[in-house]
C-alpha cells in the first residue's frame, strides 16, 4: 500500500519538476481564467442589459437619423440630410471629419514641426530663440486649452457674418462663420488631366532610375530638375489646355442687401471651412508640432559631429552634407517618436467635442448615442475606428522606417 | 473627457452583480440618496454663492430624501451633463436623475428608464438678438443656431426648420456654457433650449437686454425626474414623492401650517399626511413621508415660486404648470 501510494506521488513529483510539462499546465490555468473571465463578463453585460430592457443589436443603424450636423467635409462627402440619412451615415460622417481633421493635422504639425527643429539649431540667435519660445509655450499649455483658446480668439475677434476680412480679394473672405474659398469644379475631362499627372510621376521614377545608371556608367548625372519640372507639370498642363480646360471654380458670393440673416457670404456657394474646423486643426498642428520640433532636434544631434567633418574632408557643399549624410541618419532616429506623435494627434483629435466640430466622438457618440441609448455597440465601434486608424498609420509609419533604417551589408 | 466616464458606466453595466435588487434597500443602507442634476442651470438646479445647490430639480430630490430619511439633507448630487445623464442612471452611478429631462417615448421604452411623472411642463424657445429685427421664428431662414449636443432641442429644431422650409446650421457643443459663449460671441444667430433655460442662460449673457426671446413655442419638454426600470418600488417612490407636493398644493398644506394640519380631522387631509391609513408603509417608507416631505421641503408653489416664479430673476408664470383647479394642467392622482 505504502509502496504504491509513494509510487504515484512520485510520478506526480516528477511531472511536477518536469519544466516543460509545468509550463503547459500554467499556460493552460491561465488560458481558462481567461476565457472564464470573458464568458462571466459578456454573460453578466447580457443579463444586466436584459434586465435593464435595454435594446440591444446594430439594428440602430438602419433609423434615419433626424439632426442636423455641422458643415463639414464628412456631411459633403456623405451628401448628409437630416431626415434622410440613417445613424448609419452618421458614423460615416464622423469617421471621415476625424480623418480629414488628423490627415491635415499630420501634415503641418509635420512641416511646422520640421521647421522649428531646424530653426532651434540655427546659429542665428534670433531664430533659435524664436523656436525654443515656440516649443516651450505651446509644448506646456495643455491641448484643450489652446483648442479653446484658438476657437475664442476666432468666435470673438474675427468680423461678423455680415462682414468680412478679406484674405484672397474677391475671391473669398474670412469671418465668424468660416473661412470661404473658391471650390473648384472638376468637369468631365479632368481625369485625364489627373491621369496625365501620373504618368508624369511615373515617368519621374523611371528617370530618375535611369540617371542614376547613367551616373554610375559615367560618373556624370544627367540634368535633374528642369525634367522633372516638365513631367509632372508641364505634361499635365498640356493635357488640361488640349481638353480646354475642364476645371472651373465656384466663387464665394458676399451678400450685402437684402435681410439681415441673408447677409454675408451665401450658402452653396464656394467652400467653407469653418472655425471649429480651423482652430482643431490649428490647435493640433501646432501643439504636436512642438513635439515633432523636439523630435527632429534630437535626431540631428543625434548624428555625431565627426560625420559633418569627414564630408568637409572629402569635399561636399553644406548642402549636400546635411541632404547625403545627416538628415538620411537624422532621419533613422526622428521617424520611430514621429509614429508616436502622428497617433497622439489623431487620438487627441476627439477633443473636438469641446467645440462643436462634429468628429466621430462628439457626433455618434454624443448625438446619436444620446439618441439611441444604445452605448456598448456604439462605443465598441468608435473605438474600432480608433485602432484602425492608429493600427493603419503605425503600419504605414513601419514601413516608411523599414525604407529609411540602416542599410546593413 | 466625457468619453472616460461613459466607459467607465459601461464597465459598470457589466460588473455590477445584481444592481437592480432593491434600491431603497441599497439607499437606506448607504445613508443618502444620490441624486443626478445638471451642471449649472438656474432655477433647476445650480450652486449658489456657498457652494449648495438650488433648484426646483434639486428640491425633488431633498422631496424624496425627506420621504425615506425623514431628514431633507440626507442627498448628494452628482452634476451630470445632458450626454452622460442616462448611463449615469442606468449604471447605479445615481439612485435617480432630476435633471430638467424631457420625457419622450424612446427615452422611457428604449433606454431601460422610467419617468415618474412631470415636475415642470415646458416648450422650446428660442432667443435672438434685437439687432436682427426679427420678431417671428418664422423670419429665421438662413440663422445659424447654437444649442447643446445630446438633447431633444437639437432635434425639434431640425424638425421645425424643415417642415418650415428654412433653411439653418446647427452648432452643437457639449457643455452648456460652451453654447452661450458661442452665442454671446455672435457665432450663431439663435439661442435655443426649453423656454425656463433660455430665461434662465439669458441671464449669463454680457447685457441681456439686447436679446429677446422669441414667442413660439415649438415642441412639448415635459421635464420629470427618471429612474431605472426594473425596481417598481422605488418607481413607486419618484411617483408618490411628485405627486404628494402636487396633493399638498391642492389641499393647502404648505411647510408653514403642515404641523396644524396633522391635527385635522379631514379623511383625505390623515391620508396625506398619515395619520390614518398605512399608505406609507405600503411603499416600504413611514406614514408620516409625506408630512416630512411638505414640512421639510415644501409643496409644489413653494418650491415653484422659491426657485423659478415670478419673484426670482427666471420670471417664470405658472402657466400651465398651475393646478388644474386654476386653469393649468398639474394634476396629481389621489392619495387613496
Amino acid at each position: 500500500m505504502q509502496d504504491a501510494s509513494s509510487k504515484g506521488s512520485s510520478v506526480l513529483t516528477k511531472l511536477l519538476y518536469n519544466s516543460t510539462w509545468r509550463g503547459w499546465l500554467f499556460q493552460a490555468l491561465v488560458l481558462l481564467a481567461v476565457i472564464a473571465f470573458f464568458v462571466w463578463i459578456i454573460g453578466n453585460t447580457v443579463d444586466n442589459l436584459q434586465r435593464l430592457d435595454k435594446k440591444t443589436g446594430f439594428g440602430f443603424l438602419d433609423q434615419i437619423a433626424g439632426f442636423q450636423i455641422l458643415t463639414s467635409p464628412g456631411v459633403s462627402f456623405m451628401g448628409y440630410e437630416a431626415g434622410v440619412s440613417t445613424y448609419l451615415d452618421v458614423f460615416w460622417v464622423g469617421v471621415i471629419n476625424t480623418i480629414m481633421v488628423a490627415f491635415i493635422g499630420i501634415i503641418a504639425a509635420t512641416i511646422l514641426g520640421f521647421m522649428m527643429g531646424i530653426m532651434r539649431l540655427s546659429k542665428n540667435s534670433i531664430i533659435s530663440a524664436i523656436a525654443t519660445v515656440y516649443v516651450e509655450i505651446f509644448r506646456n499649455v495643455p491641448l484643450l486649452l489652446q483648442i479653446l483658446f484658438w476657437y475664442s480668439v476666432m468666435i470673438t475677434t474675427l468680423p461678423a457674418k455680415r462682414d468680412q476680412l478679406s484674405v484672397f480679394g474677391d475671391l473669398g473672405g474670412l469671418n465668424k462663420t468660416g473661412l470661404y474659398m473658391p471650390q473648384p469644379i472638376f468637369a468631365d475631362g479632368f481625369g485625364y488631366v489627373a491621369l496625365a499627372f501620373l504618368v508624369g510621376l511615373v515617368g519621374c521614377w523611371l528617370y530618375s532610375k535611369m540617371a542614376t545608371g547613367i551616373q554610375h556608367r559615367t560618373g556624370k548625372r544627367p540634368m535633374g530638375w528642369p525634367v522633372y519640372l516638365l513631367l509632372l507639370i508641364g505634361v499635365p498642363l498640356a493635357v488640361f489646355f488640349l481638353l480646354d480646360r475642364p476645371l472651373s471654380w465656384d466663387i464665394p458670393v458676399f451678400n450685402n442687401e437684402g435681410p439681415i440673416l441673408k447677409r454675408g457670404f451665401e450658402r452653396e456657394t464656394g467652400m467653407v471651412l469653418k472655425p471649429e474646423f480651423l482652430a482643431l486643426w490649428i490647435a493640433l498642428s501646432v501643439y504636436t508640432a512642438s513635439f515633432i520640433a523636439e523630435n527632429v532636434r534630437s535626431g540631428i544631434l543625434a548624428v555625431a559631429h565627426g560625420q559633418t567633418e569627414a564630408s568637409q574632408a572629402l569635399g561636399l557643399r553644406a548642402g549636400l552634407i546635411q541632404r547625403l549624410v545627416v538628415i538620411p541618419q537624422a532621419m533613422r532616429v526622428i521617424v520611430p517618436p514621429l509614429t508616436s506623435q502622428y497617433l497622439n494627434l489623431t487620438k487627441n483629435s476627439s477633443l473636438a467635442v469641446a467645440i462643436a466640430y462634429p468628429d466621430i466622438v462628439s457626433v455618434f457618440a454624443g448625438t446619436a448615442l444620446n439618441v439611441l441609448g444604445q452605448e456598448i455597440e456604439m462605443i465598441f465601434m468608435m473605438m474600432m475606428v480608433y485602432l484602425i486608424l492608429s493600427l493603419s498609420t503605425s503600419l504605414f509609419m513601419n514601413w516608411f522606417n523599414g525604407k529609411i533604417k540602416l542599410v546593413e551589408r | 473627457m466625457k468619453l472616460k466616464q461613459t466607459i467607465l458606466a459601461i464597465a459598470g453595466v457589466a460588473l455590477a452583480g445584481s444592481l437592480q435588487a432593491a434600491t431603497l434597500d441599497d439607499v437606506k443602507a448607504k445613508g443618502h440618496v444620490q441624486c443626478g442634476v445638471s451642471q449649472g442651470l438656474p432655477g433647476f438646479s445650480n450652486t449658489d454663492d456657498a457652494g449648495n445647490w438650488t433648484g426646483i430639480d434639486v428640491d425633488y430630490c431633498r422631496a424624496m430624501a425627506a420621504a425615506i430619511f425623514g431628514d431633507a439633507s440626507k442627498v448628494k448630487f452628482t452634476p451630470l451633463s445632458a450626454k452622460e445623464r442616462f448611463t449615469a442612471l442606468s449604471s447605479g452611478e445615481i439612485d435617480v436623475l432630476s435633471r430638467n429631462t424631457t420625457w419622450t417615448m424612446t427615452r422611457d421604452t428604449q433606454l431601460g428608464l422610467n419617468f415618474a411623472g412631470v415636475l415642470y411642463y415646458d416648450g422650446q424657445g428660442m432667443m435672438v438678438p434685437r439687432e436682427l429685427g426679427v420678431t417671428s421664428a418664422k423670419e429665421l431662414d438662413g440663422a445659424a443656431i447654437c444649442v447643446n449636443t445630446g438633447t431633444t432641442t437639437e432635434l425639434n429644431i431640425t424638425d421645425y426648420f424643415k417642415s418650415n422650409g428654412m433653411s439653418f446650421e446647427l452648432v452643437a457643443f457639449e457643455k452648456s456654457d460652451e453654447v452661450v459663449k458661442a452665442y454671446d460671441s455672435g457665432r450663431c444667430n439663435v439661442f435655443t433650449t426649453d423656454r425656463s433655460g433660455v430665461a434662465a442662460e439669458r441671464l449669463k449673457l454680457t447685457n441681456p437686454n439686447d436679446h429677446m426671446v422669441l414667442p413660439e413655442i415649438i415642441s412639448k419638454e415635459p421635464l420629470g425626474p427618471v429612474v431605472r426600470q426594473g425596481d417598481d418600488q422605488w418607481f413607486n417612490i419618484a411617483k408618490w414623492t411628485l405627486n404628494a407636493m402636487i396633493n399638498a398644493e391642492e389641499m393647502g398644506v404648505d411647510s408653514g401650517n403642515v404641523a396644524d394640519m396633522m391635527k385635522s380631522e379631514d379623511p383625505s387631509m390623515q391620508r396625506l399626511l398619515g395619520t390614518s391609513g398605512d399608505f406609507g408603509k405600503e411603499i416600504g417608507l413611514e406614514n408620516n413621508w409625506a408630512a416630512n416631505i411638505i414640512g421639510m421641503v415644501g409643496n409644489y408653489k413653494e418650491i415653484y415660486e422659491k426657485n423659478v416664479g415670478p419673484d426670482t430673476p427666471l420670471k417664470l408664470q405658472r402657466g400651465v404648470n398651475a393646478l388644474w383647479k386654476s386653469g393649468g394642467i398639474l394634476y396629481a392622482p389621489p392619495i387613496r
